[in-house]
């Protein structure tokens, strides 16, 4: 039943469009077409001489990205290895008293968990979900960083899953030189590129620290995910 | 006048009184235009990236059944499930049958204005379904009851010491006068029901065709995380929400971050594709993707008005309306307020019930200056307007109109009165504001404006 009412609401809303748009659409709207769209589609440089600037070499993006997530309230190391991120974890990890962490994958999140000496769950295996949110921290891989916006983007892929890069209210991400996207539509470039026809469930660009200002505008930190993101960039 | 003119006339006035609602709205709204026009400035070009928007969404929408068949047969390679639902009931049905088949008790839900505009969530409830609003703004004001103040800060309205002792009551929370440590209070309620939930429904923002993926933008990650614990995730999503390409995201996100809430880009923005992966540990077990039509059609058969189907629901025509800063957002009576919600409600709603709508505004055109993309929202009020008249002649307004053009037709009826009005002016201030006066809607909170002393015929020939 259920089945054939959805099968008439397919074929009437698509019936109804085809004939609402047999009407041609007014003068204005079709300049503005005419005026973007009539050689294809906007190109990556068309859509950056919009967005605010981002930099031409790798360093004025680092700078750019770390004006961004001073802004954002996200704190961002570049470190020259990742010794050197995993000693500035110890301190962070000493300071916010951290009791319990998760990860998942192996290479350097192996390296730093088994540096820190604490005990981490793995969320590349089965794990459970109330121990997860009992983490004090979580810290993961990511797909890119992007310098124009102070973003850093994550995967179901990447991570193996969509809750460690949420639930716990320190989110860290380990990131290599490589990863540093100058733009948004690079980044975006990049993605399709990269999971071109096999997508990952999710793709998350994150932007700071959970946020909300839904009481006066008064902006608070960790309205329901991470109240604090750290962003190690080793270069 | 319609009964529904007759409430909203009565509830504008009630919030028009109300003057520390008022201070509270337009303190938040004149600092947040102040960081608004910073982020816009950070833009290389940001009047051509409203062109861009407006070029790109209109395509997507000249293309909307292709597009959709796209995007349909993506999002089912991607292993989600589509419906589709002409209306509001429609819908409803769906969704219910899903959280029935799954034996759900528990749905938590991240802000939908889909979900406002079929009350989806009173519909689930007298079903048995506990539902669960996880937005902030939208979580206190499901507590209070009552529909969000505005399409994109629900919560706007309310001070902190109300909504404290709103939770004191509610949550039996400790008073506080901080907004941090409400917040907190808030996400230590919620924790608790994202794990226990059996479903999560959400809204979308944009619906990526060629993907097959819904992009969903919000801050706080209450989303992110409705998505991410239950079994069961189900989106709610208008037609009109489609665009082409991955890359178009990235002129559209950061728009509608800045028009609609002052920021370069929002917090999160999340494309679901589908349900969890065979490589990936957690997610839900189905993705449902239900495309709601609702009036949508109809509003794509005028070919003016088509174009308020470009509206991506940032809220910045809201912030920037005199009308919406003066009656706030409860006054109208509908899901969308504000100068969208009074051009696109009419046509979704019926013009004879809505069309006061159209007369909510000083077509000062603010909103059509600050659209991310580009609708001209005041022009089509008053297109909506002069609908409105052809549509319902009032036999009263017919006949004066008649009388007027008959005086003003003929020199000599006119300058005869000009000669009584300016009489009748001076008689005036003795019924004037009371109920005698013929005028008194006019007069009881405003002067007329006198007649001048004489007219410039008058004028030309005392000149000779």
């Amino acid at each position: 039943m259920v089945e054939d009412a959805q099968m008439n609401d397919k074929s009437t809303i698509l019936t109804l469009i085809r004939h609402a748009l047999k009407t041609p659409t007014h003068a204005e709207t079709a300049k503005l077409k005419e005026k973007y769209l009539a050689s294809g589609k906007p190109s990556v440089e068309e859509i950056n001489s919009i967005l605010p600037p981002c930099g031409a070499t790798f360093e004025e993006n680092l700078s750019i990205f770390k004006k961004n997530a001073d802004d954002l309230k996200a704190d961002f190391y570049p470190v020259k290895s990742l010794d050197e991120a995993i000693e500035n974890l110890k301190k962070i990890a000493q300071a916010e008293n951290w009791k319990l962490i998760a990860t998942h994958g192996n290479g350097d999140l192996k390296t730093t968990a088994e540096k820190l000496g604490l005990p981490a769950i793995y969320t590349d295996k089965k794990y459970d979900v109330h121990e997860l949110e009992k983490c004090d921290a979580a810290i993961t891989y990511c797909d890119a960083l992007v310098a124009q916006t102070g973003s850093v983007i994550v995967s179901s892929r990447t991570n193996k899953g969509r809750a460690i890069s949420v639930l716990p209210p320190h989110h860290v991400i380990i990131a290599y030189k490589e990863q540093l996207i100058p733009s948004l539509p690079e980044a975006f470039a990049l993605l399709k590129k990269k999971y071109n026809g096999n997508l990952p469930s999710m793709i998350s660009i994150i932007t700071g620290p959970s946020r909300t200002g839904d009481i006066e505008r008064i902006l608070v930190l960790g309205a329901h995910g991470p109240k604090k993101l750290t962003i190690f960039l080793i270069a | 006048m319609n009964p529904l003119a007759l409430e909203f006339k009565k509830r504008a006035t009630a919030s028009v009184a109300d003057v520390n609602r008022r201070k509270l709205v337009l303190t938040a709204l004149s600092k947040f235009e102040v960081k608004r026009n910073e982020k816009v400035a950070q833009f290389k070009n940001w009047q051509k990236g409203r062109e861009l928007a407006a070029a790109l969404k209109w395509d997507a929408l000249e293309n909307l059944a292709e597009n959709l068949e796209l995007l349909v047969n993506n999002l089912e390679k991607n292993g989600a499930k589509v419906h589709w639902a002409a209306t509001g009931e429609e819908a409803k049905n769906i969704i219910a049958s899903i959280a029935k088949e799954k034996n759900a008790k528990l749905i938590v839900k991240s802000k939908a204005m889909t979900a406002e505009e079929i009350h989806l969530n009173e519909a689930l409830e007298k079903q048995g379904f506990e539902v669960v609003e996880t937005d902030l703004g939208e979580f206190i004001v499901q507590l209070r009851n009552e529909p969000p103040y505005h399409i994109v800060f629900p919560a706007m309205h309310l001070t902190r010491y109300e909504i404290s002792d709103l939770f004191s009551e509610k949550l039996k929370s400790q008073p506080t006068d901080k907004a941090e440590e409400l917040t907190m209070i808030a996400r230590r309620v919620l924790r608790d029901k994202y794990i226990r939930a059996d479903i999560g429904i959400t809204g979308g923002n944009f619906a990526v065709a060629e993907l097959g993926a819904i992009s969903i933008t919000e801050n706080e990650g209450n989303a992110r995380l409705t998505a991410a614990l239950p079994r069961v995730m189900i989106t709610l999503i208008g037609i009109e929400k489609v665009v082409r390409r991955m890359e178009d995201l990235a002129l559209f996100l950061p728009m509608l971050a800045t028009a609609g809430a002052a920021q370069t880009i929002s917090g999160y923005n999340t494309l679901y594709s589908g349900p969890r992966k065979s490589d990936e540990i957690d997610g839900p077990e189905e993705y449902h993707v239900v495309l709601l039509d609702n009036g949508r059609t109809e509003l794509l058969a005028d070919p003016v008005e088509r174009d308020a189907l470009r509206c991506i629901r940032c809220g910045a025509c809201l912030n920037v309306c005199p009308i919406y800063k003066t009656i706030g957002g409860h006054a109208y009576g509908t899901t969308y307020c504000g100068p969208i919600g009074a051009v696109i409600t009419p046509r979704m709603r019926g013009i004879e019930d809505w069309q006061h709508l159209s007369y909510a505004s000083s077509l000062c055109g603010a909103c059509t200056e600050i659209c991310p993309v580009k609708i001209d929202l005041h022009h089509h009020l008053l297109k909506n307007r002069r609908i409105a008249g052809t549509k319902t002649p009032v036999w009263w307004q017919k006949t004066a109109f008649k009388i007027y053009a008959k005086i003003s037709n003929s020199p000599t009826l006119w300058s005869l009165m000009t000669k009584f009005g300016r009489l009748g002016q001076k008689l005036h201030p003795l019924i004037k504001g009371t109920k005698l006066d013929p005028a008194y809607a006019w007069t009881k909170n405003r002067d007329l404006p006198p007649i001048a002393k004489q007219t410039f015929k008058e004028w030309w020939r005392m000149r000779k």
